[in-house]
């Protein structure tokens, strides 16, 4: 078991043909993935060809989907046309919708999220590296690659990991990894102040999932997402959990990189959320150096 | 994104906003002209710099106060003399001051009572959410903090929009009556102009009631979403970037995410979380980062060159920490821009260099072989350590 994707998944590309989609796509291909659709408007009818497949294209995600059987779809659109894609995607009637693109305009996200209340599809992101449920083969190889983060670097096994950075994702991965410790899944929420999926919807996931044995959250200065999720683990969580926030050097009111990590108020700081984690029973990292050492011993490992 | 007080009223005058008539002017020849175009007695002319506490703040040249009240368009030209050009310094600015370079001139109204408005958009409902309160004119935090009682919030369905029962209900809660309807075409208006023009914030504080029964919004701020500047070439052009860092201007040329701060050792990595990391870990081992920067997924040799040359730039830069985790990126691409850079640059500094990822052996080696002076490191914990030794 996984998470939200496996080995079997079928996925499907909305902006296959650009040169960021096509390269991410080849990437995911070559690791095992299961693409087996693209869609860029005006190019259906075309293939999208590498390592001896033919991914067909379509003009529209439907069709993309009646056709290949599709259920979940990445995006690597530009932003201002990704709020669009992300709704027709949803429209499709997709059961998980992975949003890579970053700088979609707030504006945008705020409504896609007021029009999807009600649909059944999850949305993960924006600004996000993807999802990764690694494989079985030599490397991880053999897995469900969706976004952009390196396969290689994963190994299959038993922790769950949530972050809103790409990069510190790969950072915290690797540490497990290279102690001998693999992932049962790896989602990458997003660093924009509004996505579709929080540290709370993941976390509630991995409880739930019988393969995750303990689990990683990494978040960031802005909102209070890691908070409401400490909470939320503090009464519900089952596994051990280890946490680490970044940002604890970032100057009030400047945006760091991220269009969400912005110290507003009290309660969205590192060191209160650092606090509230600790609070909660989470094994907070002190640098991110040492994520995967203060979950190990967390987890009596 | 932050604008001026003469382009906000620019802003507010598209959309209807009402605010007091006034003009900008950069010349004391223009406040002078500004003045005699008002024809009122009661005029104010105030600096125009992206910094909060004018009124209270004092010149370089000894001169008090950055808001100044005048009778005659004489005094306009002469008040408007003795600030541009000049250097203010305001709580806001720091000892460092900001040049003035434009001031504006407005007529004054007499105030009856003053409100406190601000629409914001709110991470948590995922809703452009409407702020109101009585005590307008003061330190909103405060007033939060002390009264929270006297806040009022008024959420909106992002699709609907700002429905009529709304804005009866703002009414009620601030007393309006007879300038009910006066208050109300405002509220629509700043609502039509918040989600126009892609706002994260747009506050006014005060909006005033004069003696006469007129409604005006008074100082306004306001936040732009850096992600929507591309579909607002209009505000775009608004940018002074002046009144910004210019190495942050430089680095937004060549896509990279740079912020400044006051510590003395520079960063670059790649990866806004991973940034932040880079800088906690450094303050975490004793020392004091120099900047946060985001070369991005995909920096190529000319952005990492030009990374090293603004980092360069700041002189209090005693050392340099590069952490790249190149995932997809090729981390002996990224060596080869490292050893390039240097060499372009000329540098004397410490350098502690972390890679790891993607073919990280032959990235060694290319530093290795290169002969440029500097100290590789294994892991965040071990990069954090050496450069804080390095500096010290």
């Amino acid at each position: 078991m996984s998470i939200l994707v496996d080995e079997s998944t079928k996925v499907l590309v909305q902006g296959i043909t650009g040169s960021f989609g096509a390269r991410h796509a080849q990437l995911s291909i070559d690791y095992g993935t299961q693409i087996v659709a693209g869609v860029t408007p005006a190019k259906g009818g075309q293939t999208f060809d590498h390592a001896g497949k033919k991914v067909p294209i379509y003009d529209t995600v439907s069709a993309a989907v009646r056709e290949s059987g599709a259920t979940v779809s990445v995006i690597f659109v530009p932003p201002a046309y990704a709020g669009d894609a992300i709704l027709e995607a949803v429209d499709a009637g997709l059961d998980l919708v992975v949003c890579i693109t970053e700088g979609i305009p707030v504006m945008d996200m705020m409504r896609v999220r007021a029009m999807m209340e009600g649909s059944k599809t999850r949305l993960v992101g924006p600004n996000c590296p993807g999802i990764v449920t690694p494989g079985r083969g030599e490397k991880s190889f053999g897995g469900c690659r969706i976004g952009i983060s390196p396969g290689y670097i994963h190994k299959r096994g038993n922790v769950g990991v949530v972050s809103r950075s790409g990069t510190l994702t790969y950072e915290a991965v690797w540490q497990l990894t290279q102690a001998g410790y693999g992932q049962s899944t790896c989602v990458g929420i997003g660093g924009d102040p509004i996505n579709g999926t929080s540290h709370i919807d993941v976390l509630k996931m991995f409880n739930d999932d019988p393969e995750t044995e303990a689990i990683i959250m990494i978040g960031e200065i802005g909102g209070n997402a890691e908070a409401e999720a400490a909470r939320w683990a503090k009464e519900f969580c089952k596994k051990p959990i280890a946490g680490f926030i970044a940002g604890a050097t970032a100057p009030a009111g400047r945006r760091m990189g991220h269009a969400g990590a912005i110290v507003g108020g009290e309660e969205d700081t590192a060191e209160a959320k650092k606090r509230i984690l600790a609070e909660c029973g989470i094994a907070v990292a002190e640098t991110p150096s040492v994520m995967a050492s203060t979950l190990l011993q967390r987890w009596g490992k | 994104m932050n604008i001026h007080e003469y382009q906000a009223k620019e802003l507010f005058d598209r959309f209807g906003v009402p605010s007091p008539k006034g003009k900008a002017a950069a010349t004391p020849k223009e406040a002078y002209d500004a003045a005699k175009w008002l024809d009122v007695k009661n005029l104010v002319v105030k600096a125009q710099v992206h910094a909060g506490g004018r009124g209270k703040g004092v010149f370089k040249s000894g001169f008090k106060g950055g808001v100044q009240l005048v009778e005659s368009p004489e005094a306009a030209r002469d008040v408007a003399a003795k600030m541009l050009g000049e250097v203010l310094v305001t709580k806001q600015t720091g000892a460092a001051g900001r040049l003035v370079r434009k001031v504006m001139v407005t007529e004054t109204v007499s105030i009856e009572r003053e409100i406190y408005l601000a629409i914001l958009m709110d991470r948590e409902s995922r809703r452009p959410v409407i702020i109101a309160s009585t005590e307008g004119g003061m330190d909103i935090e405060e007033v939060a903090d002390k009264t929270p009682e006297k806040i009022i919030r008024e959420s909106v369905n992002p699709l609907a929009g700002l429905q009529a029962y709304q804005v009866r209900k703002l009414c009620e809660a601030l007393g309006f009556n007879t300038t009910a309807r006066q208050f109300g075409r405002l509220l629509h208006s700043l609502y039509k102009l918040f989600i126009e023009c892609d706002c994260s914030m747009v506050e006014i504080n005060p909006v005033v009631v004069t003696t006469d029964d007129h409604i005006y919004a008074l100082d306004a701020k306001f936040n732009f979403d850096d992600n929507s500047l591309f579909r607002h070439p209009e505000i775009l052009a608004m940018r002074d970037p002046e009144e910004e860092d210019p190495r942050e201007v430089m680095a937004s040329e060549f896509g990279l995410n740079y912020i400044g701060l006051d510590g003395n050792i520079a960063c670059l990595v790649n990866g806004a979380g991973l940034a932040m990391a880079t800088m906690d870990i450094i303050k975490y081992y004793g020392g004091d980062p120099a900047n946060f920067l985001d070369v991005g997924g995909g920096a190529t040799k000319e952005q990492v060159v030009a990374a090293f040359k603004i980092i360069l730039g700041d002189p209090k830069v005693k050392g340099i920490l590069v952490n790249i985790f190149g995932g997809i990126m090729d981390c002996d691409v990224i060596a080869s821009g490292i050893v390039e850079a240097t060499r372009e640059v000329g540098l004397s500094l410490p350098l502690v260099v972390r890679l790891e990822g993607n073919n990280v052996e032959a990235g060694r080696q290319t530093l290795a072989n290169s002969k440029v002076a500097l100290i590789t490191a294994t892991t965040m914990a071990d990069a954090a350590q050496k450069i804080v030794a390095a500096v010290q």
